[in-house]
């Protein structure tokens, strides 16, 4: 392996590729263009999922949503088409029977006019306990979520978002501390934030489950629940066991499908996960495909240039090259192209996924968030490359070998 | 030096062979100058290629430097045709991407000498051939008679025991014919062995003994005494 590290054997190949400009450059394309479109297709997959998380991060990931309807078979008496309705009592009653419940929290919505001063617009109002910021995180960024002496005092607390702050409030202006008017009652605003990429509440005001209970006159009905259950439960399993229990609670045929209905986060993500996962099996697929395309490429420049080159590389025999040293050399040749090609491609794809990170990467919508590659898979196609860009030399460098010289130096 | 014993060469067309070589006996000792006349079709060619081990030969004997030529693979043989052989052809054989200094020390890279020392080795010997001036330039740059000056220097520079030369003034007008035998037998006055091989009676003339070949054998065999005077340059 000496050869590698001799200078010489440079030289040599330096000056065959000097030689033959355009080919050279056309051969690197190929590669180039291979394992930029890898590195770039999987920048730009992993900016996408990266994208997904942040979108989702918000939640916790195990969770139920469930709403009641109308029943569709009559039950134990009673008609179908009866409307069933969520109550705290069910909360409570879940609360006790599972112990894999982490959080779980009773929404109760409606919409209403928010008023302050002489500005007002119509939001959604939602009467909520301080553990939904527990199943899904909101981003505060003035003040405090609602907390438990809120729903204990009944207090007449908002925390609102911050399109709400944006309309009512002027720019800059301290919203902590502030009254607004929700339907003839007057909040004192806790806090303000903002919302991610996914809402179930748009720009909603917060005001304390107990409150809202009470000032919208809705006794023990909720609207709906959120439940999060414990890292590692069968969620799938835990969402059918909770709507039987609601079912024999509400006097409800367990085959009812329509009462009640519910939502699993973790079905949603898996759906979305599994177009990525998808995605990174064709961005493989598509960009080893192009790399073996592109290698083939090169040695198919080199047959040609091995024939091209029958003349030379017959001197070289007449002067006492041996077959081995005609063959590295062509071999070196295909490994040194492939692997400049390589590194240019790497290059340009980290180039363009700087670019694609500079423009779609920022503001406060972004398509892509933080494309990137990891080093150990740029290793690895790279050494895919360098080890096809050897294998395929060795086909011109046999064919080199088989050159006589006597042919080779024949005077037509 | 080279001693060969009747020598047999044909090569097959189609389902039928041609029997070029139809045993030659021939003795060259160290240090003389002999050209192997014949026209085309003589087979005078197949026997260059024999002796330069670019070719085997099917029935005989071949030793070169004493050493019995059999059964050689490509790699042995290309070791000898490194150490023993210099080879100078009609079309010079120059690589043409390299410069004159680099196509004459290109035999000495496969020998493995180091880079300085086969810089300096080139160097001196295209300064022989009178070509120091031009050794950065690409054979395209040189005329003629310039680059088989620089192909005999190639063919010198490993110090061989044998320069095998096929036809060396073939693709060059007479002055430069004149100029490139002066340099050969000059090398030949210095002691090496010379083995040309030519069409051209002016040619075999200024060599010391002259083989003529005819369809595969030679019919005479003769010390050139009437050689003409070197010139002097």
């Amino acid at each position: 392996m000496k050869f590698i590290f001799d200078s010489d054997t440079w030289q040599e190949i330096y000056g065959g590729i000097r030689k033959n400009k355009t080919r050279t450059v056309i051969t690197i394309i190929g590669v180039l263009w291979g394992i930029f479109l890898l590195v770039t297709l999987l920048g730009a997959s992993r900016g996408l999922e990266n994208n997904f998380k942040n979108i989702f991060g918000d939640f916790a990931t195990n969770s139920v949503f469930v709403w009641s309807q109308r029943t569709e078979l009559p039950f134990k008496g009673f008609q179908k088409g009866r409307s069933v309705r969520l109550t705290t009592n069910d909360v409570e009653i879940l609360k006790r029977e599972y112990k894999e419940i982490k959080f779980i929290a009773p929404r109760s919505q409606s919409n209403s006019a928010i008023t302050r001063g002489f500005k007002t617009g119509n939001f959604n109002i939602s009467g909520d306990l301080p553990v939904l910021d527990k199943v899904q995180k909101k981003d505060l960024v003035y003040g405090r979520f609602l907390n438990e002496n809120d729903i204990k005092l009944k207090a007449k607390v908002c925390v609102i978002e911050l399109e709400i702050y944006e309309q009512l409030f002027d720019k800059n202006e301290e919203p902590i501390g502030e009254m607004v008017t929700i339907g003839n009652i007057s909040y004192k605003v806790v806090g303000v934030y903002k919302n991610g990429n996914i809402s179930f509440d748009g720009s909603a005001a917060y005001i304390p489950f107990t409150t809202f209970q009470q000032v919208f006159n809705r006794a023990n009905r909720i609207s709906w629940m959120m439940i999060t259950a414990n890292e590692g439960v069968d969620i799938l399993q835990m969402e059918q066991d909770l709507l039987l229990t609601l079912k024999n609670i509400h006097k409800v045929d367990p085959e009812d499908k329509k009462a009640f209905g519910s939502a699993n986060l973790a079905v949603e993500i898996g759906k979305v996960t599994g177009f990525l996962t998808g995605m990174q099996f064709l961005t493989w697929f598509v960009g080893i495909a192009t790399l073996i395309a592109g290698v083939f490429a090169i040695g198919n420049i080199l047959l040609i240039t091995v024939k091209e080159r029958t003349k030379e590389i017959g001197i070289r025999r007449a002067i006492g090259a041996s077959p081995i040293e005609i063959r590295r050399q062509v071999v070196l040749e295909s490994v040194f192209l492939t692997t400049v090609a390589g590194m240019l491609g790497i290059i340009f794809g980290g180039f363009v996924l700087y670019l694609l990170d500079y423009f779609l990467g920022s503001g406060p919508d972004p398509t892509l968030v933080n494309p990137t590659v990891n080093i150990p898979i740029i290793l690895f196609a790279f050494l895919i490359l360098i080890v096809l860009g050897t294998l395929i030399g060795l086909i011109p460098a046999y064919m080199a070998t088989l050159v006589k010289p006597i042919d080779a130096l024949r005077d037509e | 030096m080279i001693r060969i014993k009747n020598l047999h060469k044909s090569y097959p067309i189609g389902k039928d062979s041609l029997h070029v070589l139809k045993g030659i006996d021939l003795h060259i000792k160290e240090g003389e100058f002999v050209s192997i006349m014949g026209s085309s079709g003589s087979g005078k060619s197949t026997l260059l290629n024999i002796v330069g081990l670019l070719d085997e030969h099917d029935e005989g004997e071949y030793y070169l430097n004493g050493q019995e030529i059999k059964n050689l693979n490509e790699k042995k043989g290309a070791v000898l045709r490194n150490k023993f052989l210099g080879f100078v052809f009609q079309s010079f054989n120059l690589i043409s991407y390299k410069t004159a200094l680099e196509n004459v020390s290109l035999p000495l890279y496969y020998k493995g000498v180091s880079r300085k020392e086969r810089q300096k080795i080139a160097l001196d010997y295209l300064d022989k051939v009178g070509l120091k001036d031009w050794a950065s330039h690409l054979p395209n740059e040189l005329s003629g008679g310039q680059k088989q000056r620089v192909a005999i220097a190639r063919a010198l520079v490993t110090q061989p025991k044998v320069v095998l030369a096929d036809e060396p003034t073939g693709a060059l007008d007479s002055t430069t014919t004149d100029s490139v035998m002066d340099l050969l037998k000059d090398i030949n006055n210095e002691g090496m062995t010379v083995f040309v091989i030519t069409h051209e009676e002016e040619v075999a003339d200024q060599t010391k003994r002259i083989v003529r070949l005819k369809d595969g054998i030679i019919t005479s065999d003769t010390i050139n005494v009437q050689r003409k005077p070197v010139k002097t340059v």
